[in-house]
């Protein structure tokens, strides 16, 4: 650790308080950042986590207590002031300007300019050997836009560490990153530390914390509740704190293996989609599912999962191919009609598709839920309420109760909504585009349960997640994409990581040996 | 859909991507050249130079204001107080012209400028919805105007003032100085838009505001500035207004501006929700609002009902011609 040189903390917090209505988010906390040091920010969902690195980036104001910046004591009224001190911050969401091209959105408020014009030739030249530095292959003068989730997340990494900032904070800047994208973003964690930067790093994914950090800072309800170095503590005491129960209660803290019996693939696929495909995104994909079956969709960042999936829901245009539904085709090719006949879909970006943030979290779930509750129109408001009720409970949603704005919730529990949303519609296939996405380590064993439950009892499940892990302990079927094609299909016992990663580099080898023939 | 970039062929080279995205993005432009073609075969009077210049000069002065507007717009908010400033415009600088060119073309653009400010400030800083806040701009500012008039009654015109009068009586190129103005105007908007740090960051607070606070935008500044732009052109506009027909203008001129330049800036391919946007689609937007008036009035021998009607049926057809364009070039 580097620290040895400076004797104060780049930036302290001290007993920050944080109240929302009569909620207190955050009490008392305090801590400190040394440059050269990865500071990493763990607890479950709606722990304050984000509402402590709002605190300090000047998005809230606190109720008590202070920041300290260098030693002084700092007052942000804006994140914009926050960053002309050399603070960057890559928060939970994506908050980037989709609309503009990726190298503008790099540079968005810290242009270059000739004679007070963009200097645009430099923009994309610097934008471009940017993205290369960090493997991203993208066309720098396109919409941010039409980029994957994860992709994007990456472009607000490189936008954040492009500068000279003295703090850089990211919130769960992995969630939807594929493992290769995480080595490469834990390389830019340890190549900050060599800078001198102070680094918060807020993940649920332990591992990473445990490669990448040299501080742990644990908060639950608010609370501190222990803090120090990442050598003193092991995975099941972090876990252990975070949930405030004894480690001898707990299991390894490992997402539990679901041991589950093999399905039956009958004679009629509940969806079959045949040789999907759109010019340049998808080339030929087929895919069978059969009730109770859960088919994971395995590949790296790109390879055409979500495409995949948002053809088979009607949402993105084909050039070619079919989706069958219990043997017929669909009337038309709309998301309404897939969910009509009873075809969900979770999508990637909660932000964009999904929850609707201004409405409760009963009316939120509920309302997918009302063709399933209503009797000649009229719904029974106690059976919805119970309905919403076992879901806040069974996905530990963390709220002040069912009739909080779920724009109020935090990033995890948000999800757990939208989550419990595609659940209560009772379809027959559900597609998951990551659906653990920052939620915490015990709610995400609990959404696997779920989706093994609801599995078992005939629903057919198509998951997508940029966890290995997730895909071969949750899928009966694997089939492996890379850059939109078909590498293969994984059976029961033939699933397994190494399986997985051998066909997709194999593939990549391939494609080399091409090259230089 | 991920990385383009791999799949070598798909980079079509940037000129024609250009070409094509001008067109595709531009419904309006296609509608203006159909509409234009469709006037020159069936209208004789249309085509000729008289009429065109005429219909050009015509429309220079809303064209001033939809520029500002569309900053407006782009940003996310809107502005319906320009009817009533273009008023204002107007009188200030007749009343001032006895004092000399300069104050006669400052005094009402400083005026413009300081009202959009206000407005500006006022929108921001207590985060009130722009709507309501320029609505009362409307009301407010055409109630000053007939106190100034004397109820209306008091028309003044303007006292011989060459340079004031060239300005906007005269030509260049055979076509008048109003004309080029606006085209001067689309030209620096087109350029602060798309070639400085604050355009970007107009687009980006209109696109989502929250976003840009936390990319570390001065929201709150973009957000008070776009309105002072938007007065800034509204005085240009009044000013060369007044300029050309030598004052004596009644109170109530500008009357329903603010609507044909947000149908202007949307038709032109803004989105009203803000974030995206073309000020050149504006221009095509403005132009073809008064050509297609101009078709009507010359093609027709109707009255000026008449005419409204047909000329709200025409504007719905181009919008619809226009979705269509539009939605085609999407789902190639
Ligand atoms: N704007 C708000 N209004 C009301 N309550 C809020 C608001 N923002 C956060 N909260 C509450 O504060 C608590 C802490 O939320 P925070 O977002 O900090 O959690 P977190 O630790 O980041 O969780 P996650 O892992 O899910 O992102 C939650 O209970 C949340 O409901
Ligand atoms: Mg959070």
């Amino acid at each position: 650790m580097a620290n040895g040189v400076s004797a104060t903390p780049t930036l302290s917090v001290r007993q920050a308080t944080k109240q929302f209505g009569g909620s207190l988010a955050l009490c008392d906390v305090d801590l400190d950042l040394w440059p050269g040091e990865a500071h990493a920010l763990v607890g479950e969902n709606g722990a304050g986590k984000s509402t402590l690195i709002k605190l300090i980036t000047g998005v809230h104001q606190p109720d008590g207590g202070e920041v300290l910046h260098h030693g002084e004591v700092v007052h942000f009224p804006t994140p914009r002031d926050a960053q002309l001190h050399g603070i960057q911050t890559i928060y939970q969401e994506v908050h980037l300007a989709p609309q503009l091209s990726i190298a503008r959105n790099v540079f968005l408020g810290r242009e270059p300019t000739r004679f007070g014009s963009l200097d645009l030739k430099r923009m994309n030249r610097e934008a471009a050997a940017l993205l290369g530095r960090y493997g991203i292959v993208a066309d720098v003068r396109r919409p941010l836009g039409g980029l994957s989730l994860g992709v994007q997340q990456m472009i607000a990494v490189v936008r954040a560490v492009s500068t000279d900032a003295s703090v850089v904070i990211m919130d769960e800047p992995t969630s939807s990153l594929e493992p290769r994208e995480v080595d490469k973003l834990l390389e830019v964690v340890g190549l900050l530390k060599q800078q001198g930067v102070a680094v918060v790093y807020v993940s649920h994914k332990l591992e990473e914390v445990f490669r990448a950090c040299d501080k742990i800072t644990v908060l639950r309800d608010g609370r501190l509740v222990w803090t120090g170095a990442v050598t003193d503590t092991t995975r099941r005491q972090l876990i252990s704190r975070m949930l405030g129960r004894d480690p001898g209660e707990l299991g390894n803290g490992k997402i539990t293996h679901l041991g589950r019996a093999p399905v039956e693939r009958g004679e009629v696929p509940v969806l079959a989609a045949q040789h999907l495909t759109r010019r340049f995104v998808l080339d030929d994909i087929s895919l069978l599912l059969h009730p109770g079956e859960v088919v994971g969709l395995a590949g790296l960042l790109g390879s055409g999962r979500s495409e995949t999936a948002k053809a088979i829901f009607g949402a993105l245009a084909l050039d070619s191919g079919t989706v069958e539904f219990c043997g017929k085709r669909f009337p038309r090719s709309t998301p309404a009609s897939r969910l009509h006949s009873g075809v969900a879909m979770l999508p990637e970006d909660r932000k964009v598709e999904g929850i609707i943030p201004e409405l409760s979290i009963r009316d939120n779930i509920g309302l997918a839920a009302l063709p399933m509750l209503s009797r000649r129109g009229f719904v029974s408001r106690r059976k919805q309420a119970e309905i919403v009720d076992t879901f806040i409970t069974r996905l530990h949603i963390k709220a002040t109760g069912p009739e909080q704005k779920v724009a109020e919730l935090s990033g995890g529990n948000q999800q757990k909504v939208l989550l419990a949303r595609m659940l209560c519609l009772s379809p027959k296939v559900l597609l998951l585009d990551e659906p653990t996405r920052g939620i915490d380590v015990g709610a995400k064993a609990e959404v696997q349960a779920l989706i093994a439950d609801l599995a078992a009892k005939g629903l057919g499940v198509v998951l997508i997640s940029s966890e290995l892990e997730e895909i071969v302990e949750g899928s009966d079927t694997v089939l492996v994409l890379r850059d939109g094609t078909a590498l293969g299909t994984l059976f029961g016992d033939e699933i397994d990581e190494s399986a997985i990663m051998t066909m997709i580099a194999g593939a990549a080898e391939h494609d080399t040996a091409e090259l230089i023939a | 859909m991920t990385a383009p970039a791999e799949f070598a062929g798909t980079r079509r080279t940037l000129s024609t991507r250009s070409v094509t995205s001008l067109v595709s993005r531009n419904g309006a432009f296609g509608v203006l050249v159909v509409v234009m073609v469709i006037g020159f075969l069936t209208v004789p009077s249309f085509g000729t130079a008289d009429n065109l210049r005429n219909t050009a000069l015509a429309a220079s002065f809303l064209a001033i204001i939809s520029a500002g507007m569309t900053f407006v717009i782009i940003s996310g908010g809107i502005d319906l107080s320009v009817g009533s400033l273009y008023a204002l415009a107007v009188i200030l600088s007749a009343d001032m012209s006895s004092h000399g060119s300069w104050a006669a073309i400052g005094v009402p653009i400083a005026a413009c400028a300081f009202a959009g400010l206000v407005q500006g400030l006022i929108i921001a800083r207590l985060r009130l919805p722009p709507f309501i806040v320029t609505l009362a701009g409307l009301t407010g500012i055409r109630g000053l105007v007939f106190y100034i008039t004397k109820e209306g009654n008091s028309h003044p015109s303007v006292p011989g003032k060459p340079f004031f009068e060239t300005v906007s009586r005269g030509s260049f190129l055979t076509i008048q100085n109003p004309v080029w103005i606006a085209l001067a105007v689309f030209a620096v908007g087109w350029y602060v838009l798309n070639r400085t740090a604050f355009g970007q960051a107009v687009q980006a607070v209109g696109g989502n505001d929250t976003s840009a606070a936390l990319m570390g935008l001065p929201v709150r500044r973009v957000k008070v500035i776009v309105y002072a732009i938007s007065g800034v052109a509204v005085g240009i506009s009044g000013v060369l207004s007044t300029g050309l027909s030598g004052g004596g203008q009644e109170a109530r001129v500008g009357n329903a501006y603010e609507l044909s330049a947000i149908a202007a800036v949307v038709i032109g391919g803004t989105l009203l929700s803000g974030g995206v946007g073309s000020i050149v689609g504006t221009l095509f937007g403005i132009t073809l609002l008064y050509v297609i008036q101009n078709l009507i009035v010359q093609g027709f021998n109707l009255n000026s009902y008449v005419q409204q009607v047909v000329s709200g049926v025409f504007l719905l057809v181009v919008v619809i011609l226009q979705a269509v364009f539009s939605r085609r070039s999407e789902t190639e």
